[in-house]
């Protein structure tokens, strides 16, 4: 059965292997609610840098959706995709039913997938 | 991003309405600053500019868009923004200005210009230009065509040493620029049939994700990445690609000149280079085989910090991926050994076969040879006005017309001597020297003032203006221009998306205005901004329609940038014969013309004049090498240091150093700390970095603090924080080209109460500056 639309939950996945804390969903994010000095959308955590036992670097971020987050609402109803989706620098945040997100990321790592 | 968007929604027209807004689809590069061009849509209503949004449409950016555009209104309509054209009343340095209109400060330029015309002669104007944005065909119009005088140069970046080495060398080697293959010349990118991915991209003395220089959007790289490129990072320091990167090679700042040598001594000696391309196409290989056994990777281990083994594993890796790119950048440039190391990597380039290959470095000439940038109007200048350019005739390839400039530390030497004239007048349009690139600011702030009159065309009262400006002209935004850019491709519109703020003035509309007034004879054949656009785009061979078709199209790519082996296709040399335009028709590996020059025919190291080899008993009180110039997110050099999103992004200079290191010298992260040498000290931020070597040490340029008070003795903090207190001027390589400003040494300490009690801007303004030139 065919869910309706209002029932579909819809998310954020993102890839953040290539997550270069490049800042663009951040200011885009804050742009697009208005938020002021302080206050943000999305955020991206940093883990890193550090050695493995390999010698291998591990640095990583995270954008995190925060509360304030509301999946672009007005530009999604508009047909446009989330602020931080469409700007992304390294093109790696995807919008859509949580469900296909899930299904997008399997088999291939370090993807996150946030709900709303 | 992605390929897949809302078609109707985004249309591929130039214009359209959408609501209660009017869409804009165009370009922005300049101003605010950087060196690319992406595409946006502009959503203004009533004339303002009230969102900026990427176009995905634009093969170039494909609707991603970094801070500076997403946070353009913060900019465009900034509170600090000059908004008519100004007069100083008050002493220089006061900042004390008196409103005025264009045709009022038009007749202050215009009798000045007379009155040096006829008392001094029109070479004693100089004007400083910037780093390669929409601002410089202009001035360079302004300078040789209206006011006749020969003398253009960088404002004071020692030893041309942005870019200008690099090309210069590739011209010199192959007669044209090559750039890395991330298939950004062609439309459809990645799926352009005859494009290859790089297999592996070598990026070489720079953070293109941050920087974005010379045209290179960095996201690229990852574009590249998410495809299987690997990478292969030169940088001192432990950057995110670094961290991705299959090899990182911590090198030793300034000694990038040893480690091509030694790459190129490996790929020769393993017989890992391409037969085909050496035998057929390239000169004098044989002098370089012979040269580069004078760099075996143990002994460039040595210079260069880097282990031997990983000097050799880069060397195959790079050798053995077929294609592969070298993404190189300005830390090239800044170094005593700049037009070496240029050298030696371009060389790496053409005996790996990667020159003009899909996914290799290809030849690139601005779209349908468009843009004269800096060169512009040289043709104007008779060669009798031509043998009055300062100090060019010290430096043969600058006299040879390779780089347009008159070099900016004889322009040093000149204002401070008053030989071979004294400069009378300085035209500064989009340059902050002595908040940006001026190396040891001071020196050039001591210069700077003694010139009787001064002229800024800029967006804000910078530290610059405040000091040396007679007049200060508001210029326009990029969002409120009608331009062009055609570096590299495609062709791009950069059409008007929101009426001009308050009295600003586009720097096309200045140089008409100008124009109009000083030489009728060149300007009064234009009418509007526009004619003048329409010839620029089409005279000398150019495309056969006009601004406002350009306009309409948005972009065009030029086939021949996308076209590949063109060496081969006889597209490059006149005569319409395969080879390259050189004096031997092919890539030289040995250049007659440094011969000719009376320079080193090969390339070789360099060491830099301050460091552990050359200056052991000063490194005893200046332990730390310094390496300066690392970008920042959304701040373009100077600029954005207005805006509260970007100084929340970025409160304070910071400087970067290995926590051990730091903790034996008693500093902790967010402390403040004073950074050193014999010419100047100037306070940055404690920030760990783990990957750094433990005595290389990185500080942040191009602060000021638009915050704090403009008048001196405060002049806006711009000598505080500023690490060229600590640059050099004057010290640059044997062929003029490449100045130490990424090599330079230090000591490190904790700011206290004690040892901050003036400040430096204070010792500059007040004092006379740190002494050093007395010692």
């Amino acid at each position: 059965m065919p869910k309706s639309e209002e029932a579909v939950q819809m998310g954020l996945l993102i890839d953040y292997e290539f997550c270069t804390n490049c800042h663009t969903c951040e200011v885009a994010c804050k742009k697009e609610l208005g938020l002021k000095p302080g206050e943000y959308g999305i955020k991206v955590l940093e883990d890193g840098p550090r050695r493995n036992p390999d010698g291998k670097w591990e640095w990583n971020y995270v954008p995190v959706p925060t509360s304030l987050c509301d999946l672009c609402e007005k530009r999604v109803a508009e047909g446009r995709k989330p602020t931080c989706v469409h700007h992304c620098q390294s093109g790696i945040m995807y919008y859509g039913p949580v469900e296909e997100l899930a299904k997008k990321m399997t088999g291939k790592p370090n993807m996150v997938l946030y709900s709303k | 991003m992605s390929d897949e968007f809302n078609k109707e929604l985004y249309k591929t027209d130039a214009r359209w309405q959408e609501g209660e807004y009017t869409v804009t689809r165009t370009s922005v590069w300049t101003a605010p600053g950087c060196h690319n061009g992406c595409g946006v849509l502009l959503y203004s209503k009533n004339g303002k500019l009230e969102k900026v949004e990427g176009d995905p449409n634009a093969s170039f950016n494909r609707g991603r868009l970094c801070l500076r555009c997403i946070n353009m209104i913060e900019q465009v309509y900034n509170k600090d923004r000059l908004k008519w054209p100004m007069k100083r009343i008050g002493e220089k340095g006061e900042n004390k200005w008196q409103r005025i209109t264009w045709d009022e400060a038009y007749d202050i330029i215009e009798n000045k210009y007379n009155e040096i015309k006829d008392n001094h002669g029109v070479e004693s104007i100089a004007t400083l230009v910037g780093t390669g944005r929409n601002s410089m065909w202009q001035p360079a119009v302004i300078t040789r065509a209206i006011f006749g005088s020969p003398n253009l140069s960088f404002g004071f970046l020692s030893g041309d040493s942005c870019y200008q080495p690099r090309m210069t060398a590739n011209l010199i080697k192959l007669g044209d620029c090559v750039i890395s293959d991330c298939s950004q010349t062609h439309p459809l990118r990645e799926n352009n049939p005859e494009w290859k991915k790089p297999e592996v991209i070598v990026v070489w003395g720079n953070n293109p994700l941050v920087s974005n220089g010379d045209g290179f959007m960095g996201h690229w790289i990852v574009d590249m990445m998410r495809l299987g490129t690997k990478l292969i990072v030169i940088d001192p320091a432990l950057t995110w690609l670094a961290a991705k990167a299959d090899i990182w090679l911590r090198i030793r700042p300034g000694s990038d000149a040893a480690l091509a040598m030694a790459l190129l001594n490996v790929i020769i000696n393993e017989d890992l280079y391409d037969h085909d391309f050496v035998e057929n196409w390239t000169y004098g290989f044989d002098d370089l085989v012979e040269r580069v056994q004078e760099y075996p990777p143990d002994k460039v281990a040595d210079i260069t910090w880097i282990p031997k083994e990983q000097i050799i594993e880069a060397a195959r890796m790079y050798a053995k991926a077929k294609p592969a790119a070298v993404q190189w950048g300005l830390a090239v440039d800044m170094q005593m050994a700049a037009m070496e190391a240029s050298s030696a990597i371009t060389d790496l380039m053409a005996l790996t076969g990667n020159i003009d290959v899909p996914g290799g470095n290809i030849i690139q000439r601005y779209a349908y040879n468009r843009s004269k940038k800096y060169g512009s109007a040289i043709e104007y200048i008779s060669e009798e006005m031509l043998l009055k350019r300062i100090g060019t005739y010290e430096s043969p390839i600058h006299e040879s017309g390779y780089t347009p400039f008159i070099p900016p530390d004889k322009l040093l030497e000149c204002l401070e001597t008053g030989r071979p004239y004294p400069v009378q007048m300085l035209w500064l349009q989009g340059t902050n020297p002595i908040a940006n690139m001026a190396g040891e600011a001071p020196r050039v702030y001591a210069a700077m003032k003694k010139v009787p009159f001064c002229v800024v065309v800029d967006l804000f009262m910078t530290p610059s203006a405040v000091a040396f400006a007679d007049l200060v002209l508001p210029a326009a935004m990029s969002v409120e221009r009608d331009s062009f850019r055609a570096w590299w491709t495609p062709l791009r519109s950069i059409a008007k998306g929101a009426e001009l703020y308050e009295q600003c003035k586009s720097d096309e509309e200045i140089v008409l205005d100008l124009g109009k007034r000083i030489r009728p004879d060149r300007f009064d054949q234009y009418n509007t901004i526009t004619d003048y656009l329409d010839q620029l785009l089409q005279e000398d061979g150019g495309v056969e329609y006009d601004f406002n078709a350009l306009v309409e199209r948005v972009n065009d790519f030029w086939d021949w940038d996308y076209t590949y082996l063109k060496y081969e296709k006889g597209l490059l040399r006149k005569d319409g014969q395969p080879g390259f335009v050189t004096p031997t028709g092919m890539y030289e590996f040995t250049s007659p013309l440094f011969d000719v020059w009376g320079f080193d025919m090969l390339p070789h190291h360099i060491e830099p004049v301050e460091g552990p080899y050359t200056t052991p008993e000063l490194m005893r009180e200046y332990p730390f090498i310094l390496t300066t110039g690392n970008r920042l997110w959304g701040c373009f050099h100077s600029e954005h240091r207005q805006m509260p999103t970007m100084r929340e992004i970025h409160p304070d200079p910071m400087m970067d150093i290995n926590p051990d290191t730091a903790q034996k010298l008693g500093l902790n992260e967010g402390d403040w700390a004073w950074l050193e040498n014999r010419r100047g000290r100037c306070k940055q931020k404690v920030r760990f970095n783990v990957g750094l070597d433990a005595k290389v040490v990185r500080g942040e340029h191009g602060w000021w603090f638009p915050e704090k008070e403009g008048a001196e003795p405060t002049l806006f903090g711009v000598f505080d924080s500023n690490i060229n207190n600590l640059t050099t001027m004057g010290v640059h390589g044997p062929t003029h080209y490449g100045a130490p400003y990424k090599s330079t040494i230090c000591k490190i300490y904790k700011v206290t109460a004690e040892n901050d009690q003036l400040s430096p801007t204070e010792i500059v303004t007040r004092k006379g500056g740190f002494g050093y030139a007395k010692k």
